[in-house]
């Protein structure tokens, strides 16, 4: 086989499965969401931005989304390192830890539920130990802090994992000369973090976050079991537009205003992470 | 290719030929009803299988049933045989894509759902299956909490907030249950509970200034009300546990309660306001796409679901009611004949003001819900100002109304053309 056709031929499989299965439905949502019948229109859009709960939804999701994912980046870098510098064990503890990736997000909410109820663990805990009289319920409207901060865990909890094994890889590929020159120089274990990893670990950062900040952006079943209809965020209002309201049109409007946004903050981050050029590990 | 596994090719070919065959020969029953396991299983074992030509009944989520029909009525072919389903379910279908049943021969015993049943058009686009409805229920330890010379079977909106408000103080806890999950059913109070009570009407009177006295009521029984109940979404569940005594719900979402401790609870009739007893139907129907693969099979079960022993094995498997005249007979389950009393009482009270589903609103019947469950979340959730709510979420209202053209229902005023919001 000619070598400069080959690497053509080989991702030659995976492109026709995402036009197929990726590109294709997404023309087929775009005309969806730009056309109400009779040609191009974008009431659609100006529908589902002008109900009352929109600007609701968007600040629900960009406030969960700010607030989880520096968190899951911090743990991530943390467990990363900690991994990184054990000698024995190191896998059993990364199986561990990448368990609640294995999870569906649905499941991760129940799972969560199950803790937060009014008859659940954590109610039943606090009574055993005398803090409580009897049960509370905490997941209420009255309570929207709580209910914010039970979403807020149940996520780190469940998808902290992904950037974790992003990370992990990125570790391992540093190099050990850079470690050993700046022992020699005398810096700080947190100096070296601070301009030998982070710096070097660039590319797997871009890659975790975008990952991660997108899948931010599509919440929805935990925020389901663990809110209800307390917390809407934008996915959700997509689900009721599709199956509550029977309007595709909308859904699919609401379907691409995710994707914009799922874009516009990758390129933000693409552009402040970026690798300067020629710059190689 | 080894003979071995030649073999073992023609072999999972054979299987998947019978199969294909086996599917072929029974009719698919679709439907959003008789959803959970046991029900669906009831439904297969009890009231299906004395069907001569076997059916596979196939109970769905509103969503995906939906997608499947018209992926099959896109397509111009199909495997649906015959769907069950709900009224607002069928309002929102297209009534050129179901086959007209009018020369059935079989119809429900109500001219009023025989009407809805045509779906605005002159032929019967469903027949009507089984109906049900909401009512009260409350466990016997609350009953010594309800309030001075108040008869719990004619109770007022505010004797029962009077009594949920004892209950409160006597169990130190808000213990009214109200179904306002996301799964709950809570639109449908009130559309045909609060509002025709208070409002005798649910469009016209939508901001009427009655309305605004119906929701500040809304607001008083939800101060007694479990704050919890906004994840709640079958009140058996919450019965059961104790976190509510008195609560409000559809009769099927009730029944395992009233099947699993029969001499623990009560049911009992909606409340009267002002201009009367409001509650409304629930009503489900059978209808056949017009992509069925056999027609004849299908109207033949049509026909099967409404004859009279069939509904009373439907009744004894979901908790819906006949809708064809039938002698109920005595070895009914506690949930049937502790609900079939408490509608039975609803209707025949004097100050009764039954409400009808919606209708003639096609597929904005979600939008239609929103603009009710839009001003719960706003009123007595977010707890901002009635009048402005209501004027605001009024313009939503008259758009649905005028874009569907659809005429008034009761217990509005008939109209000319598309129902005003006055």
């Amino acid at each position: 086989m000619n070598a400069r056709l080959l690497p053509y031929v080989l991702i030659l499989p995976v492109t026709l499965f995402l036009c197929l299965f990726f590109l294709y439905p997404f023309v087929l949502v775009a005309k969806q969401a730009f056309s109400t019948g009779s040609g191009f229109t974008l009431d659609n859009f100006s529908e589902v931005t002008s109900y009352w709960k929109f600007p609701i939804t968007m600040r629900n999701t960009l406030l969960l989304a700010a607030a989880v994912v520096p968190i899951q980046l911090a743990l991530a870098l943390l467990m990363a390192t900690m991994v990184n510098r054990m000698q024995r064990g190191r896998d059993l503890v990364l199986y561990v830890w990448t368990i609640p990736l294995g999870i569906s997000d649905l499941a991760a909410g129940i799972i969560w539920l199950a803790i937060f109820d009014q008859s659940g663990f954590l109610n039943s805990m606090m009574s055993g130990l005398g803090l409580i009289e009897k049960p509370v319920n905490l997941l209420t409207f009255q309570n929207p802090g709580i209910v914010f901060l039970a979403i807020m865990l149940a996520e780190i909890w469940r998808a902290t994992a992904i950037m974790l094994v992003i990370l992990v890889a990125g570790i391992g590929l540093i190099p050990k000369e850079y470690y050993e020159a700046a022992e020699v120089f005398g810096a700080s274990k947190w100096k070296q973090f601070l301009r030998i990893t982070l710096p070097l670990l660039r590319p797997s950062l871009q890659t975790a976050l975008v990952l991660r900040v997108i899948l931010a952006f599509e919440i929805f079943a935990v925020v389901a079991a663990l809110g209800g209809t307390l917390f809407p965020v934008l996915m959700g209002e997509t689900y009721a537009y599709q199956f509550d309201l029977l309007n595709s049109g909308a859904a699919a409007a609401m379907a691409l205003i995710i994707l914009a946004i799922s874009i516009g903050f990758t390129l933000i981050i693409l552009r402040i992470l970026r690798v300067p050029k020629g710059a190689t590990i | 290719m080894t003979l071995y596994s030649k073999m073992l090719g023609a072999a999972s070919g054979i299987a998947m030929a019978c199969t294909a065959f086996a599917a072929q020969a029974e009719t698919l029953f679709w439907s959003t009803q008789a959803k959970p396991v046991e029900e669906a299983q009831a439904m297969r074992e009890q009231v299906l299988s004395g069907f001569a030509d076997g059916v596979d009944y196939q109970p769905n989520d509103g969503g995906p049933w939906l997608t499947r029909l018209q992926a099959e009525l896109q397509a111009g072919s199909g495997t649906i045989g015959v769907l069950g389903a709900l009224h607002g379910d069928f309002s929102a279908m297209k009534p050129d894509d179901l086959v007209d049943l009018s020369d059935m021969g079989v119809m429900s015993a109500s001219g009023t759902f025989n009407d809805l049943a045509k779906l605005g058009t002159d032929s019967m686009q469903y027949i009507p299956w089984m109906q049900a409805s909401y009512i009260m229920a409350a466990n016997k330890d609350a009953l010594q909490y309800l309030p001075d010379g108040a008869d719990i079977n004619a109770l007022t909106y505010d004797q029962l907030i009077a009594w949920a408000a004892n209950a409160h103080e006597a169990a130190d806890e808000p213990k009214f249950g109200f179904p306002a999950g996301p799964k709950g059913l809570k639109h449908r109070f009130f559309q045909g509970y609060l509002y025709p009570s208070y409002t005798n009407g649910v469009v016209r009177t939508f901001a009427s200034d009655a309305a605004v006295t119906a929701w500040e009521k809304m607001r008083e029984l939800w101060a007694h009300t479990n704050p919890a109940s906004t994840n709640f979404s079958f009140m058996q569940e919450q019965l059961l546990s104790g976190d509510a005594w008195i609560v409000f719900d559809h009769t099927s979402r009730l029944a395992q309660a009233f099947n699993e401790r029969p001499d623990d609870f009560v049911a009992f009739p909606a409340p009267a306001g002002p201009t009367g007893r409001g509650f409304m139907p629930v009503l489900a129907g059978v209808a056949i796409p017009k992509t069925a693969p056999d027609m004849d099979a299908a109207k033949a079960l049509v026909e099967y679901m409404l004859k009279p022993e069939t509904q009373i094995a439907t009744l004894k498997a979901t908790n819906f009611f006949p809708v064809v005249d039938v002698a109920l007979p005595d070895d009914l389950p506690a949930s049937v004949k502790a609900a079939g009393d408490a509608v039975a009482k609803m209707s025949a009270s004097a100050d009764a003001n039954p409400g009808l589903l919606p209708a003639g609103l096609g597929d904005k019947g979600g939008d239609f819900n929103r603009v009710f469950v839009d001003s719960f979340e706003r009123i007595v959730l977010a707890g901002q100002d009635i009048r402005t709510v209501l004027d605001d979420q009024k313009g939503t209202l008259a758009a649905i109304m005028n874009e569907t053209g659809a005429p008034c229902w009761a217990p509005d005023a008939p109209s000319e053309g598309a129902c005003p919001v006055e």
